[in-house]
Parts: structure tokens; C-alpha cells; sequence
């Protein structure tokens, strides 16, 4: 069970509807970060089947060291809750001096669903703009497309290199566009992929003692410079997002939905 | 008679309006050697700049790009109404440049 003082607050879990990620920038100790390295340049990570329970893998290996530190269980358990279970790892991989990034690309196939599965990317060592890091597309989580649909694109006003210092882990909503980026060093660039599914209803899983916080709203009306003219309807979706996490069917975000649910019957 | 080839410029837009600002951008150039690096897998050019290279359509056009294709506007089908999915105001531009043959 997550200690309380490592759940997320209701800021960052409205950060997380509103963009789709949330960054913890040099929170693995370096000690692990190096044995973590370890274990991918060796390929010594176990591949354990889909659907086990996270409690019950890698209990012997350097990464399972990582997933159970008492931060990152209080970040699961705010997103997924108690007992999530594994779903995949990959050690990704850019080999040095692999001049051509990836095509843009969302995992897994399309998904309708407001249950949300989470990845973790975990960046074991140093990653300059010159080792790429993953892109990610803030804000696009919402997207219903299904795997590479999105490969035309290039280039995103707004996308987000991960340029990071090692032990710096990202969390993303399962929908969020990503691709890797190219290697222009003489060093193999790691990112670790870990897919995480609920087994409990996501509802007020984190610290809410903030939740009447003003902040929140102004968090979720945050937009992204890419969505254009589809900017209101990216706020539709957050308010109903965040209505399924805090059960609040009543939720609304500057009227965005109670005019268009103001249906009056009264004669 | 000299060999001509076309490069493509897809620009996505904030609004259908084509002095509208740009917001995504692809290109691909068919003047450009074979690079076999684009036929392995999932390679591609994402992420590569950080500026757009026009600041709209007409932007574009204004330095010879010959808009080729509209996207066509649909009312959402029922149902529909707040999903999103792709960027909506896609447009796509060619030029022709002469190359050696």
C-alpha cells in the first residue's frame, strides 16, 4: 500500500488530464539508475506474462527495485490504484549513431474506454536532445486513432522532447502520441517502456484534500498551440475525464457543459 | 526536356482558413535520393524542427507551393460530436523542381 505522502495531489492529477503525462524529473538514486543500465545492456530484464500482478515480478531485479520505490508506488497507485497489474516492458532501444527518428505513433490499438491504462518511461542515464530522447505530443490523449494512423506527421508546434538527467521517469495516459528521436552520440540511448492496467474503478485513487483548489480549473483549461479550433472540444472531453475520476457528475469547467445539458422540460 | 519532380509540403492549420496559422507540418521530397533508411520499419522524419517553415497556406503559396488538396469539411456524424481523432485542416502543396537525370 502507497504512504499518503506520496500520492499525487488533485493539480497534478488535473495536469495529467489536461496534457496526458506527468514528468518526475532525477527521482531514481543513481545507484539504481546504474544497475538498472546493467540489467538492459546485458539484457538480463525479465519478460514476465502479461496480466500477473505488478507485486508479484522482478522481485529479484534492479527494476523492480525502481517500481517499488515509495514515490513512484504512490504515483501507480494515484493512477491505477493498489494492485495494477503488468501488462508489458520494453527496453527500448537507439543505437549510436542512428541518424532517423520513428514515426509518430500511439500504442496498442484504438481505445474508447475512460478506465486508462498507464506507461512509465524511464530514463536510466543522461539523455541530451543529441540521444534524442521519446517525443511525446502533450494533449493528445484524447485522440482516437489507432497505432501509426498518426505516421504522416512530422512535426508538432508544441511536442516535447525528452531531454533528461538519468532517473528521470514520464507517466503517460495509454492514448499519448510518442515516437523515438535520433541518436547523434556514440552511446546506445535506453528508454524503459513499463504498461501498467487498473484493477479497481480509478475513482479519487490520489490525495484529494485539494480538489476545491481554484488551480485545478485553471490547470485543466490549459491549451496546447497544435489543437487549433478543437481546443473547446478538448475541454469537453477533460471535464468529462475528470467527472469519471472524481465521480462528480455534476463537474464543469468555465459552462463548457452546462449549456449544452441545460435542457429545460418545464412547461 | 529536362526531368521535373515533385516535393510535397503537408500543412495543418488552426482553422480552415488558409491565412490561418500553421500547427503541423510533414514534408516529402521526391527530389531527394532513395534513402533506403525510410523503407526499415517505422523510420521517419518526426521531430526533426521545432519552427514551422510558413506561417499558413497563403505563406507558403506567396514562395511558389501550389496548393494541391483541400480537406473536405463533414458535419460530425451523429454521435461523434467530441471526439477528436486527426488534425482536421490538412492541406497538401507541391512544387515541381528540375533535377539532373
Amino acid at each position: 500500500m502507497a504512504d499518503r505522502k506520496h500520492l499525487l495531489n488533485s493539480k497534478q492529477m488535473a495536469r495529467f488530464v489536461a496534457e496526458g503525462y506527468l514528468r518526475f524529473d532525477e527521482l531514481v538514486p543513481d545507484d539504481l539508475n546504474q544497475a538498472v543500465k546493467e540489467e538492459m545492456d546485458n539484457q538480463t530484464v525479465p519478460r514476465e506474462k502479461a496480466g500477473l500482478p505488478l507485486s508479484a515480478i522482478w522481485p529479484d531485479a534492479a527494476v523492480g527495485r525502481v517500481f517499488r520505490l515509495p514515490e513512484i508506488e504512490g504515483i501507480i497507485h494515484s493512477l491505477v490504484g493498489p494492485d495494477p497489474l503488468y501488462d508489458h516492458h520494453a527496453v527500448h532501444t537507439v543505437a549510436a549513431g542512428h541518424h532517423f527518428g520513428q514515426h509518430w505513433h500511439a500504442d496498442a490499438i484504438i481505445d474508447t474506454r475512460q478506465h486508462f491504462d498507464i506507461q512509465f518511461m524511464y530514463f536510466a542515464h543522461d539523455t541530451p536532445r543529441e540521444m534524442g530522447g521519446t517525443l511525446i505530443l502533450p494533449g493528445s490523449h484524447y485522440r482516437r486513432i489507432s497505432e501509426s494512423d498518426i505516421a504522416r506527421y512530422h512535426n508538432f508546434v508544441g511536442q516535447v522532447p525528452m531531454v533528461c538527467k538519468a532517473g528521470t521517469l514520464i507517466v503517460l495516459h495509454h492514448g499519448m502520441w510518442h515516437c523515438a528521436q535520433p541518436n547523434r552520440t556514440d552511446e546506445m540511448r535506453y528508454m524503459f517502456k513499463l504498461r501498467l492496467n487498473p484493477t479497481v474503478r480509478q475513482l479519487r485513487l490520489w490525495n484529494t484534500d485539494d480538489i476545491d483548489d481554484p488551480e485545478v480549473s485553471h490547470i485543466l483549461s490549459t491549451n496546447q498551440p497544435w489543437h487549433g479550433n478543437e481546443e473547446r472540444i478538448e475541454h469537453v472531453n477533460r471535464i468529462h475525464f475528470w467527472r469519471f475520476l472524481t465521480g462528480d457528475d455534476q463537474f464543469d469547467n468555465h459552462y463548457w457543459l452546462s449549456r449544452i445539458e441545460n435542457e429545460p422540460e418545464l412547461v | 526536356m529536362p526531368e521535373t519532380r515533385q516535393k510535397l509540403l503537408v500543412l495543418y492549420l488552426r482553422t480552415p482558413d488558409l491565412h490561418a496559422s500553421v500547427v503541423a507540418w510533414s514534408e516529402y521530397d521526391g527530389t531527394a535520393p532513395a534513402d533506403e533508411r525510410h523503407t526499415s520499419g517505422d523510420a521517419a522524419d518526426s521531430g526533426g524542427e521545432t519552427t514551422p517553415p510558413y506561417d499558413s497556406v497563403v505563406d507558403a503559396m506567396r514562395d511558389g507551393w501550389r496548393v494541391v488538396q483541400f480537406p473536405q469539411q463533414y458535419p460530425a456524424y451523429p454521435g461523434t460530436e467530441y471526439q477528436v481523432s486527426y488534425l482536421k485542416y490538412e492541406y497538401i502543396l507541391e512544387k515541381m523542381e528540375v533535377v539532373d537525370g
